[in-house]
């Protein structure tokens, strides 16, 4: 049972790190135009000036 | 659901000062215009560079972004530009584009409390998969240190995100208790807490049974229920800010040097005020110069359009139609004749306000009853036991079973699929509750001219009118801005006269439009103004020389889905009514069309909400449709209340629901589905119940185990989210 504690701090810490980039998402906006950005994907120019604020 | 009023939100100090620092540059820097123009037409990636290209191709635009799930574009431009300015251009790219009042558009602080309650949920979500991962361990039968073990991290991790993830329901709590009353958040929060203190006191003693991995799942399902009701609220309040920013409050102010487009906030009584054909009445006044025809219908009801003369009073709200008209501005703003309604519907409200949700309702049995429930567990098991570990684990057994976790979703999750559902049908459901409210409606009042009808006219004798009338009839119309001469130019029948067969036709406002053919007059106007007999009918004549006058004989043009949203809703087994301000003969005319038999013409606004008033006292529940400003206090009397999105913003704001397309008949659909989701929630309600009334006696009787407890919750708020789902 020693493989415990290995296993649960890295299941721990990987969860964390999902959780920590889900909050940098929400911070950066990037669910303000999930329809806009979904379709940007397809336009060959470069979005050179993703909005910023 | 918010693009451009979102400040910065930046980890780095030199981020935030940087703004602060641009900001104070900014102050002898002209500074950068900001405009946002709502794209109603726009829908795929190329339509998004389409638009995008075009304004940075112009040399004043600075940059410009799309938000497609909105169906805006951000600008920021050299300083001074104006939307006028610019729209010309997205509209040569081919899109339709309408400018956005900024101000009316301020949801940034419903935005936050948006982001924070998604951060809680995430933190909650995050929290409850580990401790439930690290549950099964327990229930699959790890013993001895090592439960101990798994109790301590999973404590380690509950404690501090349930500190920080359940804060809405401990503020709610807290503020319901200060004010000495019970709501459903007293329960959750006294269950959340209690389960933690015993589970914590259990696992010290390394104890069995802890409930760490309930409280978090408890806390999820909750917030979960608290986001999709709050997502519902923001997407309706940002889409009814919609409508509102659409409107741009300008006016032409007129003085010494000139005139000039100010703001309707800065106009002052005194002011005089430009207002040209086809513009709205910015405030109260007296006509000073100028000779026109008024649009009242929005006010009063009445389709006919009324003369204007200097020295004539006019309300704000009311619609100028041929010529321009200076006024003298008497009352602005907040004293204006459009915001005194105000007051009446401000007494019609306090009616509105004492309905309870069917939610609230729930509550108010199920709080009480749930704290006596435990106390008795708890004093019972104390008593018969005489152990007060025991006693206090069996009280918060009882508890996190009955904590209303899927009672706090029934509600928001079946709400949150009717309005999507609605949404899509072109109904925009603004108040929580209306939903429920609208289910149970028994009679349907409505308005006429707005409503019902398109607020057009229609020409009817078409076929009585000589051809040669009626092609000089249409050459006078022509150039008119009048609804009678347009709907004369709508009509087609014969050809129009060209120009130069007419010689030069001058439009004397207020009166009519006035030529020469063939050596002889031609009018084509008022009654009075031609020389003709007034007839009971909305009507326009037309004189050739002395001959006799021809009538033009119009009636109001049915709003599409009209006939159909009234059969309906008689099938549906509702009275119909129709309540107008508007003259006798035209409200039956319309009613007979529409088969109504119970109508009533001449109304003032006190009249519609007084008889709004007197079917609820008969115990009616009544459903008020109306758009005008004289329909205000009645939508705001009614039980529930519609209006179309071409109706005043104070009808808008004072009604529950905004139907945003141009037809009438998705009101019976709402109704059905008002009703279905009534249905579903009431089911949602037995389902939780059901949970409850086996799972209780066992966390009663002791036998309830976390696991069991957590089966429990998990079930009853997945059952009740997936019966909700099915209104799709």
């Amino acid at each position: 049972m020693n493989i415990l504690t290995y296993l649960i701090p890295i299941s721990l810490i990987l969860g964390g790190l999902g959780l920590a980039f889900f909050v940098f998402t929400i911070r950066s906006n990037q669910y303000d135009d999930p329809e806009g950005d979904a379709r940007r994907i397809l336009s060959d120019a470069y979005d050179d000036k993703p909005k910023q604020d | 659901m918010t693009a451009a009023l979102r400040p910065a939100l930046s980890a780095c100090p030199a981020c935030a000062a940087a703004p602060a620092a641009e900001a104070l540059a900014g102050r002898d820097a002209p500074k950068d215009a900001q405009l946002i123009l709502s794209l109603p037409t726009i829908h795929c990636a190329a339509c998004i560079a389409k638009v995008e290209r075009a304004l940075q191709d112009d040399p004043r635009v600075h940059a410009a972004r799309v938000n497609l799930t909105l169906k805006r574009v951000s600008i920021e431009a050299a300083p001074g530009l104006r939307a006028e300015d610019i729209i010309p251009t997205v509209e040569a790219a081919g899109f339709e584009a309408h400018e956005l009042d900024r101000a009316a558009l301020s949801a940034t602080a419903t935005d936050r409390a948006g982001r924070d309650l998604v951060m809680r949920l995430a933190v909650a979500g995050f929290a409850s998969m580990n401790v439930m991962l690290l549950s099964v361990a327990v229930w699959s039968g790890a013993e001895g240190p090592t439960r101990d073990l798994f109790h301590w991290i999973s404590a380690a991790i509950v404690l501090p995100a349930v500190a920080f993830s359940a804060q809405p329901f401990f503020a709610n709590a807290w503020r319901a208790l200060r004010a000495r009353s019970l709501n459903m958040d007293v329960p959750i929060s006294l269950a959340i807490l209690l389960a933690l203190a015993t589970s914590l006191w259990e696992t010290s003693l390394s104890g069995e049974h802890a409930y760490f991995d309930a409280a978090m799942a408890l806390t999820f399902f909750l917030l979960t229920g608290r986001y999709l009701d709050h997502r519902t609220r923001a997407i309706a309040r940002s889409a009814a800010e919609e409508l509102t920013a659409l409107e741009v409050p300008r006016a032409w102010r007129l003085s010494d040097d000139g005139e000039m487009q100010v703001d309707v906030a800065d106009l002052r009584p005194g002011d005089l005020i430009r207002v040209r054909p086809g513009g709205r009445m910015p405030v109260d006044g007296v006509i000073s110069d100028g000779h026109s025809e008024l649009d009242r219908s929005l006010l009063t009801g009445e389709t006919l359009p009324v003369q204007a003369l200097p020295g004539q009073v006019v309300s704000a709200g009311e619609v100028n139609l041929t010529g321009p008209l200076t006024v003298r501005a008497t009352a602005v703003g907040r004293d204006s004749s459009l915001h005194r309604m105000a007051d009446l519907v401000a007494v019609a409200e306090s009616g509105r306000s004492r309905y309870t949700s069917l939610a609230d309702r729930a509550a108010k049995l199920y709080a009480p009853g749930v704290h006596i429930l435990s106390a008795l567990a708890f004093v019972g098991w104390y008593l018969y036991a005489g152990d007060l570990r025991v006693a206090l684990n069996i009280a918060a057994a009882v508890l996190i079973i009955t904590c209303p976790c899927a009672l706090g979703l029934a509600v928001p999750a079946v709400t949150t699929a009717a309005s999507g559902r609605l949404f899509k049908r072109g109904l925009l459901i603004k108040n929580g509750t209306a939903l429920e409210r609208l289910a149970q409606v028994d009679t349907v009042v409505f308005d006429k001219t707005g409503t019902l009808t398109n607020g057009t006219p229609v020409l009817t004798n078409l076929a009585d009118i000589a051809p040669e009338d009626l092609s000089v009839a249409r050459a006078l119309a022509r150039g008119s801005a009048h609804p009678l001469a347009q709907a004369i130019c709508a009509a087609g029948g014969g050809d129009a006269l060209s120009d130069a067969a007419l010689g030069a036709v001058t439009e004397v406002p207020g009166h009519g439009t006035e030529a020469h053919w063939q050596g002889r007059r031609v009018r084509l106007g008022r009654a009075s103004w031609v020389g003709a007999e007034p007839g009971p009918l909305t009507a326009t004549y037309l004189r050739i020389g002395d001959a006799e006058p021809v009538a033009f004989t119009f009636t109001d043009q049915l709003r599409p889905g009209a006939a159909e949203a009234v059969l309906g809703l008689q099938k549906a087994g509702l009275a119909v009514r129709l309540i107008s301000g508007d003259t006798a003969p035209a409200v039956e005319a319309l009613a007979r069309t529409l088969d109504i038999a119970d109508w009533q013409a001449d109304a003032l606004p006190e009249d519609k909400a007084r008889a709004i008033a007197r079917l609820s006292d008969d115990g009616h529940r009544v459903l008020m449709v109306g758009d005008g400003l004289n329909d205000t206090a009645a939508l705001a009397a009614a039980h529930v209340s519609i209006s179309p999105a071409s109706a005043l913003d104070a009808a808008r704001v004072a009604s529950d629901i905004v139907l945003l397309g141009q037809a009438l008949d998705p009101i019976p659909d709402a109704l059905g589905t008002s009703r279905k989701a009534l249905r579903r929630i009431r089911e949602n309600f037995t389902i939780a119940t059901w949970y409850n009334v086996i799972a209780v006696p066992l966390a009663i009787a002791g036998l309830c185990s976390p696991l069991i407890a957590a089966l429990a919750m998990s079930a009853s708020s997945i059952t009740v989210s997936l019966n909700a789902l099915r209104l799709r």
